[in-house]
């Protein structure tokens, strides 16, 4: 072990959607209580990278430890808190806000019944994003960020060490983006390792340690967060449309949205 | 309670109580899913079974019971590969099942597609003391897998990228569902037929679901909704001589009806009461809006 503070390593990474390769040699490693934000373009590979750490895309080429083991042989997965993509999670039958967090605690509790532990942990996890007041309300009946918290409380029932959040931000309402704040305030203060990404930093620029910058499936920056680059990123600029060079946009096939 | 009196009529009702306890406890995971459609192929599946049954002069349900978790089997590869293609490959699963059926059923010596009816709609005499053994015993398991397992089996319907993420054996689960759904739709084989089946998988979940808010709430009003219209539909078939599975699967439909034009009501009523604490959330923001907010809007509109 030469190092054991590396929670995420990813070596050299290529992936590929079908025919079309979407990560073309990404390095990437997170460090422990780091907060590391994951910037590009749509299309840019942030949300692959995310997929592929998480173990949802097979990497075409290079090598991918989590907690300093290989992916291929990591079964610790109560470790990481994973919040998707707020779209991917929607059932045809109606769920509670507890029966949806309460989900969370299967990479614990994994095949066993819940146990008092097990019940507080939703609680605790409801209050973290305040939603205990919500806990029998049907997801469906949610705002965007009411639900987005929900997934975050989701990812947070486990007490994991590692958070992955893709696009927490993206459609939330002014209230819940400071909740959400506030409770990413509150997990790294613990001790937490975060990779999020993001379309743009936000309200969360003050929580991030460094950002590793996304264009075309290669990094193209990783550092400080990006100061102003041209008006696009001074704070305070209305960036009401998502992509930071017009330039470097891919040609889009329209086969991915 | 006359009919009590009569053998037959003691093995259906017995069938018609395991069919409508198990068949919206499968259904609601594939309501889940979306994938609500899935019992209408096991179903048609099936059909090659029970006529390889009579060919073979064994059991139909037997061989319904393993053709049909073939089939099962054969459609969650289909769908967890997720391929562009996946709905022609379950096309030929579901007519190559029927046609099967109806083939070998006229190769089998003196039989004909008449010997398939029972099946197909299903028969209230028909339900041999043999046969309540073998739905008992499969209903017994299908109420096991789905109810023991039901917090694993809610996650992988509801995220199954985030269950995976989470480690669970997602596609073991998702094979152990799919078979508990080939055992169901032959459990159901009697009393409404293989036709009819999957509505008895999917129509009183969507009748439960029109009223509650949560996933157990749904499941359990599903199970009391099965209960109820396969028990008085069977009871109908005996005394109007119609097959129990058209019934039955009308009933259904009549209940989910009436659950839509009586939750409508209550729907309006709760939007509008979700709206009204929603603006009231805006305007009690704790400091109110400063012009630094405006940057955080943004995300709003992206």
């Amino acid at each position: 072990m030469k190092d054991q503070d590396t929670v995420i390593s990813l070596r050299g990474a290529g992936a590929a959607l079908g025919a079309r390769p979407v990560l073309r040699g990404v390095d990437l490693t997170v460090r422990r209580g780091e907060v590391v934000a994951l910037l590009g373009a749509n299309g840019s590979g942030k949300s692959t990278a995310v997929r592929a750490v998480v173990g949802q895309v097979p990497l075409t080429s290079g090598e991918l430890e989590l907690f300093g083991t290989p992916q291929r042989r990591f079964r610790d997965w109560a470790r990481i808190g994973y919040v998707p993509q707020r779209t991917t999670a929607a059932g045809g039958v109606p769920a509670t806000v507890r029966e949806i967090v309460a989900s969370g605690r299967l990479s614990r509790t994994k095949l066993k019944w819940p146990g008092k532990a097990d019940r507080d942990a939703v609680h605790r996890a409801l209050d973290l994003v305040g939603m205990a007041d919500r806990a029998k309300d049907c997801v469906e009946a949610l705002s965007g960020g009411q639900h987005q918290r929900v997934l975050i409380a989701r990812a947070l029932v486990a007490s994991p060490e590692l958070l992955i959040m893709d696009e927490p931000m993206a459609g939330v309402d002014l209230a819940s983006q400071e909740v959400l704040a506030e409770t990413l305030r509150g997990q790294v203060a613990a001790g937490a390792t975060v990779l999020l990404v993001l379309h743009e930093l936000g309200p969360l620029e003050p929580l991030i340690d460094r950002a590793v910058v996304l264009r075309d499936g290669c990094v193209v920056h990783d550092g400080p967060p990006p100061e102003a680059v041209g008006q696009h990123a001074l704070p305070g600029h209305d960036h009401v449309h998502p992509h930071a060079d017009p330039a470097a946009e891919p040609v889009r096939t329209g086969l991915l949205t | 309670m006359d009919l009590l009196n009569y053998a037959f009529m003691q093995r259906a009702l017995l069938a018609a109580l395991l069919v409508g306890v198990t068949a919206p406890a499968v259904g609601i995971y594939l309501v889940q899913r979306r994938q609500a459609i899935m019992g209408d192929g096991i179903g048609h599946v099936a059909l090659t079974g029970v006529a390889l049954g009579f060919l073979l002069r064994t059991s139909p349900v037997w061989m319904a019971v393993l053709v049909a978790a073939l089939g099962a089997i054969a459609m969650e590869l289909v769908r967890s590969k997720g391929r562009t293609r996946g709905d022609i490959a379950l096309a030929m699963l579901f007519y190559g099942g029927m046609a099967g059926g109806v083939l070998i059923v006229n190769l089998a010596p003196g039989g004909s597609t008449a010997n398939l009816t029972s099946f197909l709609f299903g028969s209230i005499t028909s339900v041999s003391a043999e046969d309540v053994t073998v739905t008992c015993l499969l209903a017994a398991f299908v109420m096991a897998v789905t109810l023991g397992l039901r917090r694993q089996l809610f996650a992988v319907c509801q995220d199954e990228e985030f269950a995976r993420v989470m480690g669970l054996p997602v596609r073991w689960l998702n094979l152990l569902l799919a078979v508990t759904a080939a055992l169901t739709v032959t459990v159901a084989m009697r009393a409404v037929g293989l036709l009819l089946v999957s509505a008895l998988l999917v129509v009183p979940v969507a009748a439960a679901q029109q009223a509650t808010r949560g996933f157990a709430m749904t499941l359990a009003l599903a199970v009391a909704i099965g209960v109820v219209v396969t028990l008085s539909g069977t009871v109908f078939s005996f005394y109007v001589d119609v097959p129990p599975g058209a019934s039955i699967v009308l009933l259904a439909i009549a209940v989910f009806a009436l659950m839509a034009a009586l939750a409508a009501p209550l729907a309006r009523k709760r939007a509008r009461a979700a709206a009204a604490a929603a603006e009231q959330c805006t305007l009690d923001l704790p400091g109110g809006r400063s012009p630094g907010d405006d940057v955080s809007v943004q995300g709003a509109k992206g």
